[in-house]
């Protein structure tokens, strides 16, 4: 199926690409549909990208439900080890 | 079978006389025929609405993509361009409208046209696909598993999507629907509403859901790529589009 549903977050950092050095991102598009080239029906998806600038510089994932869940997992593991004040 | 062929890239007048990027694919022959209209799906206008393209194309129909991102990032890659679309909330359809009636104008002005045109659209294209043939004069439709033609878009979407049914009853061509059984969006459910409706109305509208087919069977690079029901899918598609846009 096609869901359509797109979750957006305000964003502030940096990323990075093959062929670019690192650029601002400033918003995450968040989805769960077809994937463009991971071999799976759907996926979830994030698009790390700057509104204001080139559509180029843009950096994307597709991640199966489960590899999705182990990256918050992850992220909030990470989050959880740091003390709270350098987390300001 | 017109294998022999030229594609090239055109820009065009969309809506509001805007211009947008569009791939052309026309028999290199001189014979007068029909021409198709392929709306691409909400990952833009990749290679395989291209290879849509070139193969309506072989079918002895002019052929025309526009690139419905075009002024979200132009220049910028397909995928590029429909993640920015795509966080934008979508194309508005009053534009999706113009935008194919700009492509149908365009092949009714080639010199080969016999003055019919057709559109197909996929995925999101199936649902503005059905949009265009409500609000422009085509000669045939076809919708590939197009969601919210019918049925009611849930609250949270961001994506300014909103079903058909209010225009349906305006439907000015004869249609054809292409549906996977497994499919969630559009459902049996909603197909059967959209069936419904058009009885109601006395519209022409073939319909066919395929059993163990999903979403985007017809995406040959895409593991919901069903070969039974892509196969049968042409070959209805093929007969449709000779029935009405023949000569």
């Amino acid at each position: 199926m096609c869901t359509y549903t797109t979750v957006q977050a305000r964003i502030d950092g940096s990323a990075k690409g093959p062929g670019v050095g690192f650029f601002h991102v400033g918003q995450a598009t968040v989805y769960f549909d077809h994937p463009v080239h991971a071999m799976a029906e759907h996926t979830l998806n994030i698009d790390l990208a700057d509104p204001d600038g080139d559509p180029a510089r843009r950096v994307a994932l597709e991640l199966t439900a489960e590899s999705a869940r182990q990256l918050v997992d992850a992220i909030q593991q990470a989050l959880a080890a740091v003390p709270e004040e350098l987390k300001a | 079978m017109y294998e022999s062929m030229i594609a090239t890239l055109v820009r065009i007048p969309g809506h509001n006389g805007d211009e947008i990027e569009a791939y052309v694919a026309r028999p290199e022959a001189a014979f007068s025929r029909g021409g198709v209209v392929v709306i691409h799906h909400l990952p833009g206008w990749d290679r395989g609405s291209k290879e849509i393209a070139r193969r309506f194309a072989e079918l002895g129909y002019d052929v025309v993509c526009p690139n419905l991102y075009t002024r979200e990032a132009p220049g910028a890659s397909p995928e590029d361009a429909a993640a920015v679309a795509r966080a934008q909330g979508g194309i508005p359809d009053e534009r999706l409208v113009g935008d194919v009636a700009g492509a149908a104008a365009y092949l009714r002005g080639l010199e080969t046209s016999n003055g019919k045109v057709g559109t197909i659209g996929y995925c999101s294209g199936g649902r503005q696909s059905v949009l265009a043939a409500c609000h422009l004069d085509v000669d045939a439709a076809v919708d590939c598993y197009g969601a919210f033609v019918t049925g009611e878009v849930p609250t949270e979407f961001p994506l300014k999507v909103t079903n058909l049914v209010d225009q349906l009853p305006g439907l000015r061509a004869p249609l054809l629907g292409l549906f996977g059984a497994e499919d969630k969006y559009p459902s049996p459910e909603q197909v059967a509403e959209l069936e419904r409706i058009l009885a109601e109305h006395g519209k022409e509208f073939e319909s066919r859901s395929y059993e163990g087919a999903g979403h985007a069977f017809f995406a040959t690079d895409r593991p919901s790529y069903n070969v039974a029901a892509a196969n049968d899918g042409w070959e209805r598609i093929a007969t449709f589009f000779g029935k009405h846009l023949g000569a």
